[in-house]
């Protein structure tokens, strides 16, 4: 089961893209969504039916050299069959949606088949990511994870006639690149240490990598944190968090299904997913951990202020993404990988629902994009305008604190906040109050999206806006069905994810005990686990490293502390979400030339967030300059005038004289050399036959 | 069979003998006759070789299929094949017909360029099987002289200037491996190679006109082999003459060149340096890592602002090939694994990067990266195969050329890592040479009027395509195929290696307390 689910993918991939001159565009697109859906089915039937245990089914071997061994396996645990169903859901639905959204594009000629070739990448974009999840080594999640750069690449690069989507592309490979650069050394330094890559064998040696130390670049430092800061900055690059960010607001080049499946709901998370299946090492990782909480807190609040500016509806989308990786990583950082799962669970539900949402707005709009030239289209696309309020409910997660009322977001993000409250300390607050400030901005730029996408009067193209139509229902459905998870997902799985230990311990498949008796003969051990029971318990995740899907040290209580926090902590982001909608109402409903106005007084400050901190241009400057700069020195000076120049100085005597020789300029050379060569054969073989001799 | 590995090295000679001396004429007629016994032959060289992936006795680290017999002078024709070896001598046979039916187009004195072809593939093949110092530096010298012509006859308006580039780079170290040849013969008292890996060559210090060389002997003969091995691979700073060759060459010499040409020297470090002079070997093994990971850095950076194509990928080809010195030094399991596999896989994936340059060189006779530009528009096929081929570049996971990458990396990272370090920034600048040329040629708008009429793939050059397709996904999925036939013999290598050095630390270590 395991395995038509890994490969139907494939096969759809491969028959659409191949295949779609014998059995057709439309057959190509029908076989490759179907197989999609198939293993959406069988996701399911693997998610719910899952019983905790790891089971690992062995392919064939990859690569194998001495002592190093990686094979093609399917790994399913918990973690995986979460991923599996987010995968496959959001991408059969975004399968489905490409029926209405790619049937016309302007970016093509007539005649130009392109439908084929979008199904198939967004097919081997699948295969790729459910290869990563399903990786029983860090290996072939390695391949996982260029294979969905690539597909990255490809769909970011669809419009290839685009001069700017030809950019994009480019710019998210390499700038992936960069932290496939710290990623590969992790699993370098892993190997050395451990002669493994196997998670079977890495998982359960976190602790040990705790105690042991590495000699990297001169230095002794600890292998744990070093590692996991390695592979940190491969999920930085692939997660877009701060400083490796730039690649994906400019990723929104690609049509907008690809936002919503890659972009938003999928591939960006694989680093969160990373960091969450590495936690039996990551716990042994204090200051690599630290440092995930600083930059998780700082790229939720950067990419919420960004966000507050930006015109393109699209791009205002992808840096609440950003921001909302940032939410995660904080959660993996403070050690609650369940929560950091959680949000990554439901936000896979409420973002890719919000980019569908703005595909339908982008195509009622005829490919508009700036929201500047939006404005009352509440009327005319209703549907959608209810998907978008939906998810804009959940995203800035409405709910009433301290109850089992609200919206998928309100769960988990507020488990997040908690979460981080609870670690406490300096970093615990500093990372508290970051992301309280960016559910701020994040309520204020997604109510800024409402409003001025539906409300308020028509500033666009009149035409344009007479003309904007509902989306057909291959678009609606998948609206609908996302809507349904953006709604319930939170409040549906809450338990498994951040309720009791107990409970996210069985959820996981980790063994925990109760926390008074602790280290005593009668701990209730594993799923069996039968707590005595006084009504109300706490209990601590126990299990070794590599037992179960996540880990939490003896000493990492956080999940139970979380629950404890003041009333205020828990009421926070609740008041964030308020003071965000009554901002935007303010700035966009009541006083529209507010904004305005407040852009020109301050308008440094609204430069430096409009241009997003000028990340690009200082790049620009320090890095893409610069190498070019050193590329032509190397060329022209290295190559040219100092290697080139020193052998044909050297050359200038001796040249004219072989020439002359030679006679005839024209194959003189070739002739020289061949003598040079009889003649030195010549004389060996002389020796020889001469020492032989005698 | 036991003459298999004499019939695979010498049946394009005698098709070439054939061509020369019963076909006449320069019609239509006579060059399609020429080319068709030319893919004949290398196809029936190829079919040929395949029984020794049949034959080949992966388990057996020693020599098989070995021939012996007196020739010229006393002299010895020696030739057999290990696990070090067998795989470049598949290589060269497949790569032969892909190559030949690569030239179907070509016009200006057919009959020469497929004899000078067919001998050369003689002569390559030579070198990988030659167990005899003499037959060794026969083939490895004459080798060129069909490469020569071929640039020098066939190639672009400069070739004279890359003839003669490359003949001082190359006449230097040949000069020198001679020697050192000779030095061996004298001390050892065969020229069976061997026997000299059985041989101890002297390593203790030589005082050498006042100064005190380490590894003494050892280490001159090294140095005289490392000037030769070098200037072949090519390393830094010895490499200038490849991009220039490249350019000047048709693209069946660039194809020749850098798909198997360049793997002689990678062959020859693995085939004396490191085993017959091990103390050498370790003394300088830091000086080539470093080399390598400057090979690395700088040609990447070099590669990135070339107009030229075919230069752009020499370039690449030279980064590429310091990742396989940099395994070679690394001198553990992974290292040298990873070092072969990328001589393979580069191989299949310069060869096709250099026909890809081919196919829109025919449309277009112009190299130059500007004059292209949006090419998808018009050829879809071509753009797919380009794009594989630029991610195999890239050494993206699932392709042949992630393999080797990955495995020197990791093999290096265990030695030094500041190497490893470094040599991995490769993975950002080879993707960011690569796509920026794919991106140039291949994305955007066909709007230059020049190219409004330019043709997608014809069948016979997708079917040229394929078998290159399909070896770098094959390998890039399932590189068993090329670590299982070469593993025991580098396991062998690499211990017999780590075997003399600490013998050689021992009787230092004697030595010391005498």
């Amino acid at each position: 089961m395991e395995t038509i689910l890994l490969f139907a993918p494939l096969v759809g991939a491969l028959i659409a893209g191949f295949g779609w001159r014998i059995i057709g565009e439309t057959g190509a697109q029908v076989v490759a969504t179907g197989m999609l859906f198939l293993s959406c089915l069988l996701s399911w039937v693997i998610f719910l039916g899952f019983d905790g245990t790891t089971h690992t089914h062995s392919l064939f071997t990859w690569i194998e050299s001495g002592t190093l061994f990686t094979d093609w396996a399917i790994r399913i645990d918990r973690l995986t069959a979460i991923m599996l169903i987010v995968i496959t859901s959001v991408s059969a639905l975004v399968h489905l949606y490409s029926f209405g959204y790619m049937a016309h594009d302007d970016n093509f000629r007539h005649g130009e088949s392109y439908r084929p070739r979008f199904f198939a990448y967004l097919s081997f974009f699948t295969f790729a990511m459910l290869m990563l999840v399903t990786a029983d080594n860090l290996l072939q999640l390695f391949f996982g994870w260029e294979g969905v750069g690539v597909a990255s690449y490809l769909l970011i690069g669809f419009y290839y006639r685009k001069p700017s989507a030809g950019a994009a592309a480019m710019k998210a490979f390499i700038v992936n690149r960069v932290g496939d650069f710290g990623f590969l050394l992790g699993i370098f330094a892993l190997f050395w240490l451990s002669d493994s890559i196997q998670f079977d064998v890495i998982l359960p040696m976190g602790a040990e990598f705790g105690q042991m130390k590495i000699s990297f670049l001169g230095m002794e430092l600890n292998a744990a944190n070093t590692i996991a800061m390695l592979l940190f900055i491969g999920a930085m690059g692939k997660s877009a968090q701060l400083f490796l960010h730039t690649w994906l607001p400019d990723a929104m080049e690609g049509p907008t299904p690809v936002s919503a499946l890659i972009h938003a709901a999928t591939m960006v998370t694989a680093g969160v997913f990373l960091v969450c299946r590495m936690s039996p090492l990551m716990e042994y990782a204090p200051f690599a951990t630290n440092f995930i909480i600083v930059m998780g807190a700082a790229t939720a609040f950067f990419a919420a202020t960004v966000g507050l500016v930006q015109n393109d509806i699209k791009r205002v989308i992808a840096y609440s993404t950003c921001s909302q990786l940032g939410y995660m990583f904080v959660a993996a950082g403070v050690g609650v990988y369940s929560v950091a799962m959680f949000h990554l669970f439901t936000h896979a539900f409420f973002k890719a629902m919000l980019f569908l949402g703005a595909g339908s707005v982008i195509h009622a709009m005829h490919h508009e994009q700036d929201m500047r030239h939006y404005g009352g289209l509440r009327k005319k696309i209703p549907y959608t305008f209810a998907a978008m309020m939906i998810g804009t409910l959940a995203i800035t997660g409405v709910g009433v604190p301290t109850t089992y009322v609200g919206f998928a977001g309100f769960f988990s993000k507020d488990a997040v906040v908690e979460s981080a409250y609870a670690f406490g300390g300096q970093l615990g607050q500093y990372a508290f109050w970051a992301l309280i400030l960016a559910a701020v901005f994040t309520s204020f730029y997604s109510w800024r999206l409402m409003f001025l996408t539906f409300f308020g009067a028509p500033r666009g193209n009149k035409h344009t806006h007479e003309h904007a139509h509902e989306s057909p229902w291959t678009m609606l459905v998948p609206l609908g069905v996302l809507a349904v998870g953006a709604v319930f997902s939170g409040v549906v799985w809450y338990n498994s994810f951040f309720g009791k230990t107990d409970a996210v311990g069985r959820f996981f498949g980790v063994p925990y005990e109760v926390a008074e008796s602790h280290g005593e003969s009668d701990a209730a051990h594993g799923t069996d686990a039968k707590p005595e029971g006084k009504g109300y318990a706490h209990y601590n995740l126990v299990g070794a490293p590599g037992e179960g899907a996540i880990h939490a040290a003896a000493d990492n209580t956080i999940l139970n502390d979380a629950h404890e926090v003041p009333k205020w902590v828990k009421w926070s982001p609740f008041f964030a979400m308020i003071l965000g909608l009554v901002t935007a109402y303010w700035f966009y409903i009541v006083n529209p030339s507010l904004p305005r106005r407040l852009a020109e007084n301050q308008r440094y400050l609204y430069q430096f967030l409009l241009n997003k901190w000028y990340f690009d241009e200082v790049y620009d400057f320090v890095f893409l300059r610069p190498a070019g700069w050193l590329g032509r020195f190397l060329w022209k000076r290295g190559d040219g005038a100092v290697i080139d120049g020193g052998i044909n100085g050297l050359a200038l005597g001796l040249i004219p004289l072989i020439t002359r020789l030679a006679g005839r300029a024209q194959s003189g050379y070739i002739f020289t050399y061949a003598f040079a060569m009889v003649l030195g054969i010549v004389v060996l073989v002389t020796w020889v036959t001469l020492r032989a001799a005698g | 069979m036991d003459n298999l590995l004499s019939i695979v090295t010498f049946l394009p000679l005698v098709a070439a003998l054939i061509l020369g001396v019963f076909l006449r004429g320069e019609d239509a007629a006579a060059q399609l006759n020429a080319k068709r016994l030319a893919l004949a032959a290398t196809s029936a060289t190829f079919l040929i070789s395949l029984a020794l992936w049949v034959e080949f006795d992966p388990s057996d680290t020693g020599f098989q299929l070995v021939e012996q017999t007196d020739w010229l002078f006393g002299l010895t024709y020696k030739v057999g094949v290990d696990g070090i070896s067998v795989l470049f001598v598949l290589l060269t046979t497949f790569l032969m017909p892909i190559t030949i039916a690569s030239c179907w187009g070509v016009t200006h004195r057919v009959k020469e360029y497929m004899i000078a072809l067919l001998v050369l593939e003689t002569l390559m093949i030579g070198v990988f099987v030659a167990l005899d110092l003499v037959l060794f530096y026969l083939f490895f010298e004459a080798g060129l002289i069909p490469m020569f012509l071929i640039i020098g006859i066939w190639g672009g308006k400069d070739r004279i200037y890359a003839a003669f580039k490359f003949f001082l780079y190359t006449f230097l170290g040949s000069v020198l491996m001679l020697v050192a040849m000779i030095a061996m013969y004298v001390d050892a008292g065969t020229t069976d190679i061997v026997a000299l890996l059985d041989h101890e060559f002297a390593a203790g210090p030589v005082n050498l006109m006042g100064w005190q060389v380490a590894g003494g002997m050892q280490m001159l003969l090294w140095l005289a082999f490392f000037a030769s091995f070098a200037v072949k691979m090519p390393m830094w700073p010895v490499h200038t003459w490849l991009p220039d060759a490249h350019v000047q060459a048709p693209t069946a010499g660039s194809v020749v060149l850098a798909a198997i040409l360049l793997k002689m020297g990678g062959y020859g470090f693995l085939r004396f340096s490191l085993p017959m002079f091990p103390v050498a070997s370790d003394i300088m093994a830091p000086l080539v890592l470093w080399l390598s990971v400057i090979a690395i850095i700088y040609t990447s950076l070099v590669a990135m602002v070339q107009e030229d194509m075919k230069k752009l990928i020499a370039y690449s080809s030279v980064a590429h090939m310091g990742f396989v010195t940099m395994g070679i030094f690394a001198a553990n399991q992974q290292g040298v694994d990873g070092a072969i596999f990328q001589m393979i896989s580069h191989g299949f994936i310069s060869g096709a990067l250099f026909l890809c340059v081919g196919v829109i060189y025919d449309r277009m006779h112009t190299r130059d990266i500007d004059a292209y530009g949006g090419l998808v528009v018009r050829m879809p096929a071509y753009a797919a195969i380009f794009m594989l081929f630029t991610m195999a570049n890239v050494g993206l996971p699932g392709t042949s050329g992630f393999v080797g990458e990955f495995l020197t990396l990791i093999g290096v990272f265990q030695v030094n890592t500041w190497v490893g370090v470094l040599a991995a920034t490769g993975v950002i600048l080879s993707a960011a040479y690569a796509l920026w040329l794919y991106r140039r040629v291949v994305f955007g708008d066909l709007i230059k009027e020049s190219l409004k009429s330019i043709t997608d793939m014809t069948r016979r050059e997708k079917a040229i395509f394929a078998p290159l397709v399909v070896m770098t996904l094959l390998l890039g999925v399932y590189p068993s195929l090329v670590t299982d036939m070469i593993g025991p013999s580098v396991e062998a290598l690499v211990s017999t290696y780590d075997l003399a050095l600490a013998a050689h630390a021992a009787d230092a270590m004697v030595a010391a307390n005498d």
